[in-house]
């Protein structure tokens, strides 16, 4: 069989559509080319990648930048506050935040980490794993999950809530936060606020810890399920501090290739341009990024939980570490290039923020009053930030006016591009080639995106637009067979 | 009471429910009938919202929609156990159904006010078209609050 990016005879199959994928922010669709006997020949996630935020933010100042790009996301707003604030301290020369502002910011991050990954794995991915990926379509949700297991659903709801008032004592709302600053911050947190949120952070540690628990017992239960589904070998990117820890806010790039051997490491990220490049395919609004140095066959790769969890040398609080180990352990590393270890990462790194917060809160820095620092103005800069689904880079210009010129964001789920469509084609050919097309099945597919989280960076939700449609269409163009599920 | 409206306040219409809490505020000064009226914003429906419902003698839901009869639907909600998500954002039924899970209370009585929507693009403001739907459906709230909503249950 090919790599089913592309059929040789396109014009002879059928055509199969998923659109748009559920539970995954955004639009994503489908196509899946099959012959007469069922046999896959292409498979491709096409996913409407948003493009109009140059235009959006073009001519602005750039002080409003931070504030104004969370509006281009709904699930991770503070992911893109802090990365355009990151950028923007450059540009205000404020090379190094003060001790008070840059764990405030950390702070901040971890309660976006900590609610986004409760909200993936209790609300979006916990359907799949605890009924099955052929479950009853009405089964796969998480009402039904808060019917059948309701302290999951219930710790789930809380630990997102805890997160977003992490987030609001940082950015000093819930929404539309102001927190995060060109140099630093706007405010600190009062020892009162500090006192209040540890009082309930033991208890948000014990619950990311039995999370962990959850999908560890996943992996052992089903472990060739598990290790094999979507199965593919690639390159991982992301973020790490300067001793090889795992650090979600700051540090230099590291790429390793599938064997664990590095390809950059510690590199500068004002420079990434240099060393990552985008492949643009004629069948695809996303564009396909890759290492330079690999080419665009062989070098692209995937970023999110499961490439930082792989690639970083330890990670910096005791638990989440322990677990790591544990997961590199699990059947010879098996885990490591399987898509369903996103979710056992993912809970990793949600046990790691827990962690960290507790640790923060715990800092007297925090409730410090130097919050912002200046420097030489410079007309560049480029923040990159770990969000809860992979790398992602701001880069601006501004002119002497303060005006912005330029914007370019990469966001993770374009990282993710080409890993997404690698696991989507093993998945149709581990379970749908040969077969005849069934919800459940088609599902399995869905199951391989949700993996990775993908977000679209689109916060229009308008109701009524978003059902589920699959069409089978024969080679003349008729429609031959329909499945459909409401919102 | 909670009026709780979501929406991108960059994306069009989709700005139309905060636009209308927006409205409320500036409002509310001179309406001391209102009473304790709680109002809230978020970009998307979320499990964690289930939470703020707690308290509330009643609930309003607010958000725009693509192809609702103009200018706006009025309609009262019930917990509904296996509507299902398309998004990460959650529908207002199954809000209410998390509310019965996770505190194991009926949540407050609901209701969701559908304002019709014609674009949205990221960066425009409110269309002329809808912002005459915005007029309707806040003066549709504001006399509810004056009026029916402040009769005994």
């Amino acid at each position: 069989m090919s790599n089913l990016e592309t059929a040789a005879n396109p014009e002879n199959l059928n055509r199969v559509v998923i659109e748009p994928v559920s539970r995954v922010e955004g639009h994503g669709k489908v196509t899946l080319l099959l012959d007469a006997d069922d046999r896959v020949h292409q498979v491709r996630l096409h996913i409407v990648e948003f493009r109009g935020f140059e235009k959006f933010i073009q001519g602005r100042p750039y002080w409003e930048v931070p504030v104004m790009v969370q509006r281009l996301c709904g699930i991770c707003p503070v992911s893109h506050h802090l990365a355009a604030s990151k950028a923007l301290d450059l540009i205000v020369g404020a090379k190094q935040l003060t001790p008070t502002a840059e764990k405030l910011r950390r702070l901040m991050h971890l309660g976006q980490i900590l609610q986004s990954h409760a909200l993936h794995f209790f609300h979006l991915a916990s359907p799949d794993l605890l009924f099955g990926f052929d479950a009853e379509v009405a089964k796969r949700n998480v009402v039904h999950v808060a019917a059948v297991v309701p302290e999951v659903a219930r710790k789930g709801v809380l630990l997102r809530k805890y997160g977003q008032e992490i987030i609001r004592h940082t950015a000093g709302k819930r929404v539309h936060g102001t927190g995060s600053v060109p140099g630093g911050v706007n405010k600190n947190l009062t020892r009162a606020e500090r006192v209040a949120l540890l009082g309930e952070i033991d208890t948000i540690i014990e619950w990311s810890r039995e999370a962990v628990g959850i999908v560890k017992q996943l992996f052992a239960d089903n472990a060739k399920l598990y290790e094999s589904f979507g199965r593919f070998e690639s390159n991982r990117l992301g973020l790490v501090r300067a001793d090889g820890a795992l650090d979600l806010y700051h540090g230099g790039l590291r790429a390793t290739d599938a064997e664990g051997n590095t390809l950059f490491d510690h590199a500068d990220y004002q420079h990434y341009y240099e060393l990552i490049h985008e492949e643009v395919k004629p069948w695809s609004y996303m564009k396909f990024p890759f290492i330079v140095d690999k080419g665009t066959e062989v070098g692209w790769y995937r970023v999110g939980p499961l490439a930082r969890v792989a690639q970083c040398d330890f990670i910096p609080t005791g638990l989440a570490e322990a677990e790591r180990v544990a997961f590199k352990a699990f059947d010879g590393g098996a885990a490591l290039s399987a898509p369903l270890g996103y979710h056992w990462a993912r809970m990793i790194e949600m046990l790691h923020a827990a962690e960290g917060i507790k640790e923060l809160l715990l800092d007297n820095d925090l409730s410090g009053g130097d919050l912002l620092l200046r420097g030489e103005r410079q007309l560049r800069g480029v923040g990159v930030i770990e969000a809860p689904r992979g790398t992602l880079i701001h880069h601006y210009r501004v002119n002497e006016d303060d005006q912005i010129v330029s914007a370019n964001l990469i966001v993770s789920t374009t990282h993710n591009n080409q890993a997404m469509n690698v696991a989507v084609r093993e998945v149709a050919r581990q379970y749908l080639d040969g077969r005849t097309l069934t919800e459940g099945l088609l599902n399995h597919i869905e199951v391989a995106i949700r993996a990775f989280d993908p977000c679209l960076s689109c916060a229009t939700h308008a109701l009524g637009r978003m059902p589920l449609e699959l069409e089978l269409v024969d080679a003349g163009g008729a429609v031959v067979g329909r499945l459909a599920r409401s919102g | 009471m909670l009026v709780f409206a979501w929406g991108n306040p960059s994306r069009g219409d989709d700005a139309l429910g905060p636009a209308l809490i927006e409205r409320l505020e500036a409002a509310r000064p001179a309406h001391p009938e209102w009473g304790e009226l709680a109002l809230l914003t978020d970009f998307q429906l979320q499990p964690e919202h289930a939470l703020d419902l707690d308290g509330h003698r009643r609930v309003l839901f607010v958000d725009a929609h693509v192809s609702c009869v103009a200018p706006y639907v009025f309609d009262r909600l019930q917990p509904q156990p296996g509507f299902g998500y398309t998004t990460h954002a959650m529908q207002p039924e199954a809000l209410l159904a998390v509310f019965r899970q996770v505190t194991g209370r009926e949540p407050p009585p609901a209701w969701l006010l559908t304002i019709r929507g014609l674009a949205f693009e990221l960066g425009e403001p409110i269309s002329a078209g809808a912002q005459a739907h915005l007029e309707a459906a806040t003066g549709f709230v504001a006399s509810l609050l004056s009026g029916d909503w402040q009769r005994p249950d």
